[in-house]
């Protein structure tokens, strides 16, 4: 497989998952937009859903207003902002059709749909109560693409590039939605939490569309201590950082087979996956919760910075 | 009921008609076809013109038209309705093909060795010492097989029942073999029925075929397999998803330069585990990008020192570099010489009359009839750069009287040619549509000419221009066996 081939799957892999989590995340603000304002407002919450999309300073993206309709548009449609799901939908296409030999006709099809039909929504067509459906529109799309990959793409060297992209993109994403919002994770939150922690609980969970299989789990009610450790280390929730962990070493692990090469970053993954199999929340709070992330962060880019480098693709 | 009335009470219809005779009774080829539109209705065709529409967009086939600023991917046209061409009629054509293309590779050899052509008269040697297509690089080398034009498409139109003519030879990178793959994909998915009622020469072999003339020419010093890979100036390219297409028809890479390295006198890959050898390039892009080195030095599409590896022995360009010279379409005008030179057999395909130029009393027939006649650039191509008289203004004619006076050798001039219709869905119901072909022929150990080929149709009531870049669209082509 050629080099370039490589990168161009890992991120399409990478591209495809940041649009479904760029839409999720959309779609947590504008659930806050219309809730009752609890706490201190929403500016802060606009401000920190920007943050987790890759975009801590709204004001140099040239976002004056922070409300629903511009927030939403930067986000979705804003061909000025990298991540947006319009940026993302269209770089995952560029990416497949320079592959398109190494792509099934299903995978392709489905990439191709979701960029065509995408083009055919105006920005300035798209009112608010629209856009719930729009979301579901781009669930509809990812998930159709994963099924495609999943169920017609052989399971060579190809779909273990893209599943890397896909599963460091998730890593990266859980992990920034944690930091951003890590301070009401803290123990001390939990007494002076109340309706607002409670609130911001939800939120965090809803982003990765857990908030559900969180009282499958848990049985529980809301505490910060169970949020952590769903998001973080439960192996069986396919975004925690463990499970996101677990296929980033996985997919290294099958291309170190394959090649016989990529010792380097498959150490890198192991040590990673390790480590996050052995740490239980208490031992992660004596680390500070916030140190621990903006580490996973940088392992988590140490690790696909060190793949590209192994199997020839920077 | 599909209405094929207003086919035959067009009345005035001076052109050959594909499908109709003259009397309004059906050709024998078409007589099945005929009979099957009878159960057809409008609304019907309406609904397969949205699922072959449907078809084609979800498969990403496209192209680029350039100039056009907004919308830079369109699909091409596709018309529903086959062409037909008889047993008998494809022999013919064959044949013809055939002695053609085995004419222009000789030529190809001599005018880069001794050119006996030049010396015997038959064509003047600045015509092609100082062509722009020539390549001094070229003299003297001999290609794996002596083939220099592997991979050929031969553009004919037709006037009358038997009157077949070659309008334009391709032998630099003729593109639109994959528009002839999908459309039989797209109409077997269509119309199944109609492939039950027809006994329809198969094309779906020419990707296997192609590979396999690829490794019939593979370098002197590559022992074992030949590893191939398609070369591709990349995604923004017009012919793009036809380069991605064959690649993964073949089972090859599809590189671009980029992907590319020359290193210790071999060419390689970079692929995920290092570097890996390459031995045949059927490569897509022109000449001049090849090799910086050796050509334009700004190219960013090719390898630097590819050629050099080629003259070495050690890897194959498919096409040759420097077959431009036999598709020259003032070289064009002589072709009907080149193959009695090399064949010592009469052309069994006969060239459309062509006026050089170059030549004074033929440029002075041409400057007389511009109104009649179309005038083509020598070295334009897809539509561009032309003339059609009889549908030009008055300043348009006047422009070229001016361009061809100051550069006559860049122009030769053609009657306007009554070429053939076919019928094609239009929203008026099945109405006559002229048309062109395009037959795919590959040259390795031997030729091989696919049946059919591509069908042009200018989808524009009345339009002569075929090209995809001017409203034209694409058909399946069938060729019937006996």
């Amino acid at each position: 497989m050629l080099g370039r081939t490589a990168s161009n799957l890992f991120w399409m892999g990478r591209y495809m998952e940041r649009a479904e989590n760029v839409a999720r995340l959309t779609e947590v603000g504008h659930r806050l937009s219309i809730t009752p304002d609890v706490g201190s407002g929403y500016r802060e919450d606009w401000q920190a859903t920007l943050a987790t999309a890759g975009c801590p300073d709204p004001k140099a993206a040239g976002l004056d207003k922070l409300n629903a309709e511009t927030v939403q548009r930067y986000l979705f449609f804003d061909r000025k902002n990298p991540s947006s799901v319009a940026s993302c939908l269209e770089a995952a296409r560029t990416n497949g059709r320079s592959v398109r030999t190494a792509l099934t006709r299903d995978v392709w099809e489905a990439l191709n749909a979701a960029w065509i039909e995408f083009g055919a929504f105006k920005p300035n067509d798209v009112r608010p109560d629209q856009l719930p459906e729009l979301l579901d529109w781009v669930r509809q799309k990812t998930s159709l693409f994963r099924g495609a990959v999943q169920g017609t793409l052989l399971h060579d060297g190809g779909y273990r590039f893209l599943q890397l992209g896909n599963f460091i993109e998730r890593a990266d994403n859980t992990a920034r939605i944690l930091d951003t919002r890590y301070s009401v994770l803290l123990p001390t939150t939990e007494a002076a939490g109340g309706e607002r922690g409670m609130h911001q609980w939800e939120t965090m969970l809803r982003s990765v569309s857990a908030h559900r299989s969180y009282r499958h789990i848990y049985k529980d009610r809301y505490r910060p201590g169970l949020v952590a450790e769903f998001l973080i280390l439960r192996k069986e929730m396919p975004r925690s950082l463990r499970y996101s962990h677990d296929h980033v070493r996985r997919a290294l692990v099958r291309l170190a087979d394959i090649t016989g090469g990529g010792e380097a970053s498959l150490a890198l993954a192991q040590e990673t996956s390790t480590q996050l199999r052995t740490l239980d929340v208490p031992a992660i709070l004596r680390l500070g919760l916030h140190e621990f992330l903006t580490d996973m962060l940088r392992q988590t880019a140490r690790i696909a910075d060190t793949a590209a480098a192994d199997y020839h693709f920077n | 009921m599909l209405d094929t009335q207003a086919y035959t009470s067009n009345g005035k219809v001076t052109n050959f008609d594909e499908m109709l005779r003259s009397d309004g009774s059906a050709r024998a080829a078409y007589q099945e076809l005929v009979t099957w539109f009878g159960r057809q209705s409008q609304a019907s065709f309406e609904q397969k013109q949205q699922e072959a529409l449907a078809i084609f967009s979800r498969l990403g086939i496209t192209f680029a038209v350039y100039g056009s600023t907004e919308a830079n991917e369109k699909i091409i046209p596709f018309d529903l309705i086959p062409r037909i061409i008889s047993a008998a009629e494809w022999r013919f054509l064959e044949r013809g093909i055939e002695q053609r293309v085995r004419a222009l590779n000789a030529f190809l050899h001599d005018i880069y060795h001794r050119q006996e052509i030049v010396r015997a008269g038959n064509i003047p040697s600045d015509m092609v010492n100082l062509n722009e297509a020539f390549l001094p690089e070229m003299m003297g080398f001999d290609p794996p097989a002596n083939v220099y034009a592997h991979i050929i498409g031969i553009d004919i139109v037709r006037t009358g029942d038997n009157g077949f003519y070659v309008l334009e030879d391709n032998l630099r990178t003729p593109s639109g073999v994959s528009y002839m793959l999908e459309n039989r994909e797209a109409m077997m998915r269509l119309f199944p029925e109609l492939f039950a009622a027809h006994r329809i020469a198969p094309v779906e072999r020419y990707p296997e075929l192609l590979r396999q003339t690829l490794e019939s020419v593979r370098p002197k010093y590559c022992e074992g397999d030949p590893t191939i890979a398609v070369l591709t100036p990349g995604i923004y390219n017009s012919a793009y998803f036809e380069h991605a297409f064959l690649a993964d028809q073949m089972g090859v890479e599809l590189v671009q330069g980029s992907d590319l390295i020359v290193d210790e006198g071999a060419l390689y890959m970079r692929t995920i585990r290092g570097k890996e050898r390459l031995h045949v390039i059927y490569r897509r892009i022109d000449d001049a990008f090849l090799d910086p080195l050796n050509f334009r030095p700004d190219s960013m599409l090719g390898v630097p020192g590819l050629f050099d590896l080629y003259r070495a022995g050690k890897v194959t360009i498919v096409n040759a570099p420097g077959t431009g010279i036999a598709d020259d379409k003032a070289v064009y005008a002589y072709v009907p010489d080149i193959v009695s030179f090399y064949t010592g057999e009469k052309p069994i395909l006969e060239n459309v009359q062509t006026f050089r130029c170059s030549i004074e009393e033929e440029r002075a027939y041409v400057l007389d009839r511009l109104d009649e006649l179309v005038v083509k650039e020598v070295h334009g191509s897809g539509g561009y750069g032309m003339l059609i008289g009889p549908h030009a203004t008055k300043a348009e004619r006047a422009e070229f009287h001016a361009r061809i006076t100051a550069r006559p050798s860049n122009y030769i001039a053609q009657p306007t040619l009554s070429l053939s219709t076919c019928p094609a869905f239009c929203p008026e119901g099945i109405d006559p549509r002229h048309v062109d072909l395009r037959p795919f022929v590959l040259v390795g150990d031997r030729v091989r000419v696919t049946p059919g080929g591509l069908t042009r149709v200018a989808l524009k009531k009345g339009s002569l221009v075929v090209n995809s870049s001017q409203g034209g669209g694409t058909k399946d082509t069938w060729v019937l066996e006996d």
